[in-house]
């Protein structure tokens, strides 16, 4: 059991979901509140994601952040080294790779509060930051939950970006789905499915709690 | 009394309902009356700044909320108006206290927390709701419920106070005592009042000056005796 892969991937999936979260509240609230038609386009963007091969993601963000584009070179002049093949790289391909498993369930929940609150809310003087914060998450907190757990499990099993933008770096960048890939590629099945095991307990457990959590809320509200 | 009343100068298309209105509202109480679908809910909405509006002017006491000419849209957190519709739309994660309490933000409020506190008593005393301070929205009935929502509304003392059938839970008695109350109150703080209403019976009632709207054009404008003359008539009528 490859132990330092195992430990890599809790850490770059709590940092990702971390700055997920964070960045997907503001961003569904200005989806559901918002009234331009621009953003149309900034839900597109966000959806991409989804349909895109994560290779292909990978392979611009390996181009983007190497020392061939003004990006590139800028984040080796503040950094002293380049995103690419580094843990910080792995970050930013996870948040941007798993960005519609965090905005999604957020848009659905916040777009199920009932709009009279929100527009009381905005009678009584709440400004856009309060409406989201004193309103729509705690009233959506399933819905945080449910972006929570699947930002966290897309982040643990995701394979294509890390392979592109980080390679294989044991401590680094070698995350468990890597680690899997390279013991089949050496015949290691039983650590291959132990590797696998872990992987599928991971998401069963995750899974779990979010109906869990569903359950134990419809119980209390029978 | 209120200074120079609530001018409305409103022509805008939701869908196939068309609202034009030119007229300002100046009496303490007004009450908008007409059948269901007339335009009640989208004039007051539009009052608020709820709902954006095609060509609009609407200014109270002189002051522009809405001006759609000169591209002028007050948030309607500004616009120091109280809203109460016919659904409470308390929020429900909040008890009582906190709901009444929403929306005293004021510096005055963060100062002293304590005044905070007292007005909430007090709002919610005004409504005959003092009783119900812990309790959470959804153990509240429906009258119960309304009553919170006038005292949330009333809490940070709007300069308009907009009712769009705020009563419908509460039975005539106590709908008739607690209208009683809200007047003497509003009367005292100097609040003008418009409410929207489909039963003749209340605008009568209230003695107020009444707008009769009907499809979304104003039919008349007046005290209710001279507006409702045919509606007093058939009420009789009933009797």
């Amino acid at each position: 059991m490859d132990w330092q892969a195992f430990f890599l991937t809790l850490r770059l999936s709590a940092v990702t979901t971390a700055i997920l979260v964070a960045l997907a509240i503001p961003l569904a609230a200005l989806l559901v509140l918002g009234r331009s038609r621009w953003l149309a386009i900034v839900q597109a963007l966000t959806a991409l994601p989804l349909v895109l091969p994560p290779t292909v993601l990978g392979f611009f963000l390996l181009v983007l952040l190497g020392p061939r584009t003004a990006v590139g070179r800028g984040i080796v002049a503040v950094l002293g080294h380049p995103l690419a093949f580094s843990f910080a790289g792995l970050v930013v391909g996870s948040v941007l790779y798993s960005l519609p498993f965090a905005v999604q369930p957020l848009v659905a929940g916040f777009s199920a509060v009932d709009p009279a609150l929100i527009d009381a809310a905005r009678l009584l003087g709440a400004r856009p930051p309060r409406v989201v914060f004193s309103l729509l998450v705690p009233l959506a907190r399933p819905a945080l939950l449910a972006a929570a757990v699947l930002s966290f499990l897309h982040t643990v099993g995701e394979f294509g970006v890390v392979l592109m933008l980080g390679g294989d770096i044991p401590g680094a960048t070698r995350t468990l789905s890597i680690a899997l890939y390279d013991q089949v590629e050496n015949f290691n099945y039983a650590a291959a499915n132990r590797t696998a095991g872990i992987l599928l307990a991971l998401s069963v457990a995750a899974l779990v709690a979010i109906y869990l959590s569903g359950w134990s809320r419809g119980g209390r509200r029978a | 009394m209120p200074d120079s009343g609530l001018e409305l100068r409103i022509d805008t298309r939701r869908g196939s309902f068309h609202l034009q209105l030119d007229c300002t509202l100046r009496a303490e109480w007004t009450v908008i009356f007409g059948p269901s679908g007339a335009g009640k809910s989208t004039l007051l909405r539009l009052i608020a700044g709820l709902d954006p509006a095609d060509v609009a002017i609407v200014a109270h006491n002189s002051k522009a909320l809405t001006d759609t000419t000169n591209r002028l849209y007050l948030d309607p957190g500004r616009r120091h108006i109280g809203m109460v519709a016919q659904h409470p739309a308390l929020f429900p994660h909040l008890n009582v206290q906190h709901n009444v309490g929403y929306g005293l933000t004021g510096s005055a409020f963060q100062r002293h927390p304590m005044a905070s506190i007292e007005r909430v008593q007090d709002m919610l005393a005004l409504v005959g709701a003092e009783h119900l301070a812990a309790r959470m929205p959804r153990d509240l009935s429906g009258g119960e419920a309304q009553r919170v929502a006038l005292a949330r509304a009333l809490a940070p003392m709007p300069r308009l106070l907009l009712l769009d059938e705020p009563f419908s839970a509460l039975d005539g008695a106590a709908s008739d005592a607690l209208l009683d109350r809200l007047r003497t109150w509003t009367r005292a703080n100097r609040v003008q009042t418009i409410m929207a209403t489909h039963d003749a019976a209340d605008a009568l009632a209230i003695g107020a000056e009444v707008l009769l709207l009907r499809e979304g054009r104003l039919v008349a404008l007046g005290p209710a005796a001279q507006v409702l003359a045919a509606e007093r008539e058939r009420l009789r009528a009933r009797l």
